[in-house]
């Protein structure tokens, strides 16, 4: 474990990947910590690296293309990408757990769901098939399925989206994860059903004290779900902070864009702020600041110079040459 | 001033013929007006029929019975060369902005495909017509050459969009126009189609899952739910004040983009998934993950009533002297009184 108590300490990750278009810097240098038993999010546009990061941490970076670059994971206070192939398949699935956007394409269309969810504990807590056909059982009650016991043996296809949701978060929470890294679990969802996958999310957090990240580009889920929030773009972390903090007084152009962007429902209708143009394309940065085309306070300097990444509080830090005018405005 | 009706959609029905006797009602005895110039936001869960009775409006989809009035005539028992004069005033904008551009044809020849078939225009004045939309639609008019897969998924929205404005419509079906792009992207089509409403005087059917959205570009908002309409009202007053049990559940789903609000916030939890449109619950459709459900409602099925002014919704358990399903004595239904 690291001195200072995090589960999980990113340290200066870059993954890039080969493409006929030249070198793309997917995730660039990339810092961040996360407690025990908190909620981390992180947010993005597509393209800005936040998937990318988090299949880095669980080494799941398909190479070539990919290749992470250089940087530090360290789980507890040891480096997963210096861990030989075993030893990360020891930790994936068993202590770090993850759930992804679409649950048809990541269960087995040809098996039923309780071998499915046998496969987890047999594999990696040994347990024997008696066992772990009742610890399924248990897992699909806790997320939620109704009459776990006949639905058991159904196959994926005999469920909904929100079910099969379900599914994959009992599969990912039934070795006791300490971290569940979640994407976009429900980008695809309707919003009832968003809003009970949630809420399990929630409670299952709170009675086991699972460390969750949490990557959407939703800021209302963050607004709900999560402690801290990581803004990306274009590979970079653009802006870190406690999550209220960040919504309150973000100290960043883009974070502040993005927020203003997004329509309140709780507040009159009115000319929507629109972020002008287009994210960059990750393989021909221009020097400077990524978000310089874009963004409404830019200056002379942004165009010339990287900006740099300025702690406005112990826990808020913004990439951004005025960031503290953009916190301080 | 009375705002004048632009097209009147009566009890229309999209059912769809399964195997055996099994039916989906799509869409199952929709009435509603859309007036001229608004934007009524069409909102609902996947498999509620939305974007199916967006389609039959304009019969890309074929109606099995019910009226589309526009112009005093009828489009659902129009003839085939009747419909395509018509069509010319009505037009779609979908989802997909990467499925919906023919990838063999120029963003030029795209656009300018629907000015040649209603001979709008011949010639150079189709090229000059083209630059024109590319230009209102925010996209450079040098695009015209280029194919759709050099375009991001907004830029191909924007395209999508002009094609749907050069024949001049009257009013544009938009069908999930912003829930494949990002979030900063989202913005500026929102802004692109409310600005082109203003200036072209469009009406909208703005159809979308996404409740912010349509609380920010809808006047009035329609909820519907296995193939029903259940409540309509303007858009700030089914926000503030849903009357039908799914419609609250519903608003109070949508995450808000504020902590503060959301550490404090009350949801309403739905149970279980929205049932299979094959087989569809009878009385009220909503009545097996309604919290407020009672016998009754297993039989009836709810008609829209005016319950305030200009504010409908269909729900036996409320009437116009009790709006409010929270005021309601446990196990009463003044709507059927």
């Amino acid at each position: 474990m690291s001195a200072n108590g995090a589960l999980l300490e990113v340290r200066n990750l870059r993954t890039y990947f080969d493409t006929e278009d030249g070198v793309v810097k997917a995730v660039d240098d990339v810092s961040f910590q996360l407690q025990r038993g908190e909620t981390l999010g992180i947010v993005g546009e597509s393209g800005s690296g936040k998937s990318v990061t988090n299949l880095s941490i669980i080494r799941l970076v398909q190479e070539p293309p990919g290749k992470i670059v250089s940087g530090e994971v360290l789980f507890k206070g040891e480096d997963i990408l210096l861990l030989r192939p075993a030893a990360v398949r020891r930790i994936r699935g068993r202590r770090i757990a993850m759930i992804f956007q679409d649950p048809m394409t990541s269960l087995n269309p040809f098996m039923k769901i309780s071998r499915q969810l046998m496969e987890m504990t047999q594999l990696h807590l040994g347990h024997t098939k008696g066992q772990a056909y009742e610890h399924a059982i248990r897992m699909l009650e806790t997320v939620g399925i109704p009459d776990a016991r006949t639905r058991a043996d159904s196959y994926p296809h005999e469920f909904s989206g929100g079910m099969r949701q379900r599914v994959m978060i009992a599969m990912a929470l039934s070795c006791e994860p300490e971290l569940l890294i979640a994407d976009e679990p429900t980008t695809a969802l309707d919003v009832t059903i968003q809003a009970q996958i949630l809420e399990l999310i929630k409670k299952l957090k709170q009675e086991t004290g699972t460390s969750v990240i949490l990557i959407t580009h939703d800021l209302g889920v963050v607004a709900g779900m999560t402690d801290h929030v990581l803004v990306m773009y274009a590979g970079k972390i653009f802006e870190q902070a406690k999550t209220t903090e960040l919504f309150a007084r973000p100290g960043n152009p883009y974070t502040k864009g993005l927020l203003r962007s997004v329509p309140d429902p709780t507040a009159e209708q009115g000319k929507l702020y629109q972020i002008p143009g287009l994210p960059p394309d990750v393989a021909h940065l221009k020097p400077g600041c990524p978000f310089a085309e874009r963004c409404d306070r830019v200056e002379e300097i942004c165009r010339r110079e990287f900006p740099p990444f300025v702690e406005l509080t112990t826990d808020h830090h913004s990439l951004c040459h005025f960031a503290h005018e953009v916190y301080g405005g | 001033m009375v705002a004048e009706t632009l097209l009147a959609i009566r009890d229309l029905k999209v059912h769809f013929k399964l195997g055996g006797d099994r039916v989906v009602k799509a869409v199952d005895g929709v009435t509603i007006d859309i007036l001229r110039g608004e934007t009524l936001g069409l909102v609902g869960e996947s498999g509620c029929g939305k974007s199916t009775l967006g389609r039959a409006v304009l019969r890309l989809t074929e109606p099995t019975s019910g009226q589309v009035f526009y112009r005093d005539r009828d489009l659902a028992h129009l003839s085939g060369k009747q419909l395509r004069e018509q069509r010319r005033h009505l037009q779609i904008i979908f989802q997909d902005p990467y499925a919906s551009l023919n990838p063999r044809m120029t963003v030029g020849q795209i656009v300018g495909e629907p000015l040649e078939t209603f001979r709008l225009a011949r010639g150079r004045e189709v090229e000059q017509r083209v630059q024109e939309l590319l230009e209102t639609v925010g996209l450079s008019k040098r695009f015209t050459k280029r194919y759709p897969h050099e375009f991001s998924g907004g830029q191909r929205q924007r395209i999508g969009i002009a094609r749907a404005l050069a024949v001049d419509p009257d009013f544009i079906v938009a069908d999930e126009p912003i829930s494949a792009l990002d979030v900063s992207i989202q913005a500026q089509i929102m802004n692109l189609l409310e600005k082109l409403r203003r200036e072209k005087n469009l009406t909208y059917l703005f159809i979308s899952h996404d409740l912010r959205a349509i609380r920010h570009v809808s006047d009035r908002v329609a909820v519907m739910y296995l193939g029903k309409l259940v409540e309509i009202a303007d858009a700030k007053t089914i926000y503030q004040e849903p009357l039908m049990p799914y419609t609250k559940a519903l608003i109070s789903a949508v995450p808000v983009p504020d902590p503060r609000i959301e550490a404090t916030r009350q949801r309403i939890m739905l149970e279980g998934d929205v049932p299979s449109p094959i087989n569809p619950p009878a009385g009220c459709p909503f009545h097996t993950r309604c919290p407020y459900a009672i016998d009754v409602c297993k039989e009836v099925v709810p008609q829209l009533v005016e319950i305030k002014p200009a504010h409908f919704a269909a729900c036996v358990r409320i009437s116009p002297k009790m709006p409010h399903i929270e005021d309601v004595p446990p196990g009463a239904a003044p709507g059927l009184e």
